[in-house]
């Protein structure tokens, strides 16, 4: 890995950043999620931020099923992030569709509609999973770092 | 359609000022707003349908889940519903259980309102203020229910888990804690000026408005219309409970956060009553799985306005037919009154104001026509989609190939 390589993956694991989409949640998991970015759990000690924009981002953090009519936005959004990225499916629902599995409107979980790279279950998934998946995503990077 | 100092602009499914997929399509003529499309269904899901295949116990969980910010509203409806059909009666102290959980949701509803109306505003601190004071909300319903969303403290003849003495020290404490806060939240809005400028004037709806438009919950009351059905049909133990229905004539967006922070107050009061008296006695009672042909509606308040849902049952262990219509599905009308010739930059705090929740909203509306009610195949439906937006000018048939 050359030296500006290695400065630019220390940064994107020092500091992620984030988009949210939900593709069809119950709003719980959104809530969980928001809920871990302020004061209380306080995921921005990590470095993570909340972006607006999916050109800006380098993890996609979803929750819930992906509907139909969601799913050709969902795909359209992982296209604009830029390499390397990261899908985070938030709750249950996320990684396998959940309780609404068998609904009509319903794909499944998120992976499939994109690739995921990790799972946080839950329904909801609560503010202290969350933080362990992300930090366990960070230092998935860090040994990837160390075997390049 | 177009004339030529007309201006469209698509805001969402993915935006930042939204918090949930929807999509507004904004007709500008400069800065101000002629007029607004709304689109809804992008969390649509089925669960009507779903409902209709399996048991009233499964149903209520799956209810619970239409929507995370007021799911005891939604479950705690429905099994009323189906308490009336199977004409249980529920006791006393499971209801003031009941009554408890959906008054610690309205405050941590409305802590949440006010953080995202002041996120929507630019005043990121109060977000941060008020999401931490809530924590203490999430304490305590995690303590009584065992989860900190989607309680699943409803069953159908009462409820799952009991309180204790020592429960009832604690939330009496908190209250003590967030009645401190709400009090300074109050004294914020009432004399920063910066918030009164930024609120005052927006989004109005007068008091013929909202009540033509069929206005409900605080964005009804905001503009003096006295609605509220914990008063005017009681349910649950709000029969037995001394509150007022709180209104304002302010008609706006601060109107309607003035609601809000005054009905903080009244809910910590319901709650100080309601831990004080509850009587003593079982939480629930058996309920046979078959549940009695008929069909009953039930009506409830939740944080955001009146919710609805009809349950037909034919004698088996499956309802017939669900039927939900949630409070935002009553206001979102009145959005498009609210926006009209207003600023672009008004535009997410208007939506943020009746606390809109889109996932409770995506019901299947079947449109009748005077010949009768039409159905579309899915892949009929999906295709029409395809080809309306191509003719706007819209086609992804090149991104998909690339997707696949
Ligand atoms: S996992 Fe559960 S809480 Fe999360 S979005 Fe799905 S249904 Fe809602």
């Amino acid at each position: 890995m050359g030296l500006v390589d290695c400065i630019v993956n220390w940064g994107r694991i020092k500091s992620p950043w984030i988009l949210h989409f939900n593709s069809g949640a119950c709003n719980a998991c959104d809530i969980e999620i928001i809920a871990t970015l302020t004061p209380r759990y306080d995921i921005e000690r990590f470095g993570v931020l909340l972006k607006g924009t999916p050109r800006h981002a380098d993890v996609l953090v979803c929750s819930g099923p992906v509907t139909f009519q969601v799913e050709d936005r969902l795909k359209r959004i992982y296209e604009q992030m830029a390499e390397p990225k990261f899908v985070v499916a938030v709750g249950t629902c996320a990684c396998s569709g959940g309780v609404f599995k068998g609904c009509y409107n319903i794909k499944g979980g998120i992976n499939t509609a994109i690739p995921v790279s990790l799972y946080i279950p839950g329904c909801p998934a609560s503010p202290k999973a969350i933080i362990d998946g992300v930090v366990k995503l960070l230092e998935s990077l860090e040994e990837k770092e160390g075997k390049e | 359609m177009h004339n030529s100092d007309e201006f469209r602009i698509p805001i969402g499914p993915q935006h930042p000022a939204l918090k949930e997929p929807e999509s507004f399509s904004i007709a500008l003529k400069g800065e101000k707003i002629l007029g607004v499309d709304i689109r809804l269904g992008y969390n649509h899901r089925g669960i009507e349908k779903a409902c209709e295949e399996r048991t009233y116990i499964q149903d209520m969980y799956l209810l619970e889940r239409i929507c995370g910010i007021c799911s005891h509203s939604h479950s705690t409806c429905f099994v009323q519903a189906v308490e009336e059909l199977a004409s249980v009666q529920v006791p006393k102290r499971a209801l003031y259980i009941r009554t408890l959980i959906a008054e610690f949701e309205r405050i941590h509803s409305h802590f949440l309102w006010l953080g995202v109306a002041g996120h929507e505003i630019g005043f990121d601190t109060l977000l941060m203020y008020t999401w931490r004071d809530r924590e203490i909300i999430m304490d305590i319903l995690a303590t009584l229910t065992g989860n900190r969303v989607n309680y699943g403290i409803n069953t159908i003849g009462g409820v799952r888990r009991d309180i204790t003495d020592d429960h009832k020290r604690q939330i009496l404490e908190a209250m003590e804690k967030l009645e401190e806060r709400i009090n300074y939240y109050i004294q914020i809005a009432t004399q920063e000026t910066t918030i009164i400028k930024r609120l005052s004037g927006v989004g109005m709806l007068t008091y013929e408005e909202a009540l033509k438009l069929d206005a409900v919950g605080p964005t009804a009351r905001a503009s003096g219309v006295a609605r509220d059905v914990r008063k005017d049909d009681p349910y649950a133990a709000y029969g037995e409970i001394v509150f007022n229905v709180i209104t304002d004539s302010h008609c706006d967006v601060y109107g309607r956060t003035v609601v809000r922070l005054k009905e903080l107050l009244e809910s910590l009061s319901i709650i100080r009553q309601l831990v004080n008296n509850i009587p003593e006695g079982p939480i629930s009672v058996r309920v046979p799985r078959k549940i009695p042909a008929g069909e009953a509606l039930s009506r409830y308040e939740a944080p955001r306005g009146e919710d609805v849902h009809y349950v037909r049952s034919n004698g088996t262990e499956k309802p017939d037919r669900v039927k939900v219509r949630a409070p935002t599905l009553a206001n979102i009308q009145a959005v498009k009154q609210m926006l009209k010739d207003r600023q672009l930059a008004d535009m997410p705090i208007v939506v943020a104001a009746i606390d809109p929740c889109f996932s409770c909203t995506d019901r299947m509306v079947a449109m009748k026509s005077e010949k009768g009610a039409s159905v579309i195949k899915w892949q009929e439906l999906r295709n029409y989609s395809i080809e309306w937006y191509k003719k706007h000018g819209v086609d992804f048939t090149e991104l998909n190939k690339k997707l696949a």
